[in-house]
């Protein structure tokens, strides 16, 4: 069995996104919970490097290990969860009978992507269907060929994909405004306390919103 | 690219797909449960990327762009109402979740 450095590196960096993962659901500690999971984005960082996607490796380990888990980690630490104890509803029936099923759908999941993963080769023998992306063709909706650059998917974002990345941008920002209205200060004692205080001629401004 | 094709990259998504979901079944710390979201949201952009690559088409690559925006929203969201719910209720264990039963 030939085994090139391309194959090496997939089995590892396989093994480190998976492992990785099972160790994410199997730690007892959140904080040991997080520093897993970064290293499975990595792992699958490094699995976008081998697909030659190196922007989306870039974008994976820029946005994901370093913005969503620093805000995983800042919450966890905020919150002191501690280590899970393991007493309480540990092998309730119903527990029991979720993991079976869980099981189940997990083995039927792999049995079917075994079964099914080689019809995936037929379909694309020809590359020549493709056609040649000119500036009219990609703004009417036409495929843009896979390519390294991260021109191309600025090109693509913008053209065929203007649409989207609005509605993604317009998303950003409604959640930036949820995030920011779940987290202020909701203090209806302390609101209530103001109202009937010292003070009962200025009015609440969190009054109104809440 | 010789002997690694798109089924290896496949077979590796499902892997972190089903761990992930198993996290999301089994756990009961909704931080971990949150995290375990993530897991599944990367097995579905592993396996974008590789038919993208595969078939030689930019459009799945530039999908895992949005669901890379999604997520990094839903889960800024997702901390806020957790964080929001421990004030209320001093736990982030699902079974401590009974505000509705009465």
């Amino acid at each position: 069995m030939n085994l090139s450095l391309v194959d090496f590196l997939f089995y590892v960096f396989s093994a480190i996104s998976v492992g990785g993962g099972l160790a994410v659901i199997l730690s007892r500690n959140p904080v040991t919970a997080a520093m897993f999971m970064i290293l499975s984005l990595v792992g699958v960082a490094s699995l976008f490097v081998l697909l030659e996607a190196f922007f989306l490796a870039v974008l994976q380990v820029l946005v994901y290990a370093g913005a969503v888990m620093v805000l995983f980690l800042f919450i966890i630490m905020l919150m002191d969860v501690g280590p899970d104890s393991g007493k309480g509803a540990k092998l309730s029936k119903k527990r029991i009978l979720s993991g079976f099923i869980a099981l189940l759908g997990v083995g039927l999941l792999t049995v079917l992507t075994l079964e099914y993963s080689g019809v995936a080769t037929v379909a694309t023998d020809s590359a020549d269907h493709w056609q040649d992306v000119t500036e009219e063709t990609s703004a009417a909706g036409a495929n843009i060929v896979f390519s390294k650059s991260v021109k191309s998917f600025g090109y693509g974002l913008f053209t065929k994909y203007m649409l989207p990345l609005q509605v993604a941008g317009f998303l950003l920002l409604a959640a930036m405004v949820g995030v920011i209205v779940l987290s202020k200060k909701t203090d209806d004692v302390d609101a209530h306390n103001k109202a009937d205080g010292p003070s009962p001629g200025t009015t609440n401004p969190q009054s109104e919103e809440a | 690219m010789d002997t690694i094709g798109v089924q290896d990259f496949l077979i590796v998504s499902v892997l972190l797909f089903s761990v992930g979901f198993l996290g999301v079944v089994l756990r009961r710390n909704l931080l971990l449960v949150l995290m375990s979201l993530e897991l599944m949201l990367n097995a579905v952009n592993v396996a974008l990327v590789a038919f993208s690559r595969h078939s030689a088409n930019m459009d799945g690559s530039l999908f895992v762009f949005f669901i890379m925006t999604v997520a990094a929203a839903e889960v800024s969201v997702g901390l806020a109402l957790l964080v929001a719910l421990y004030k209320k209720r001093q736990s982030v264990f699902s079974e401590h979740l009974t505000m509705l039963k009465n």
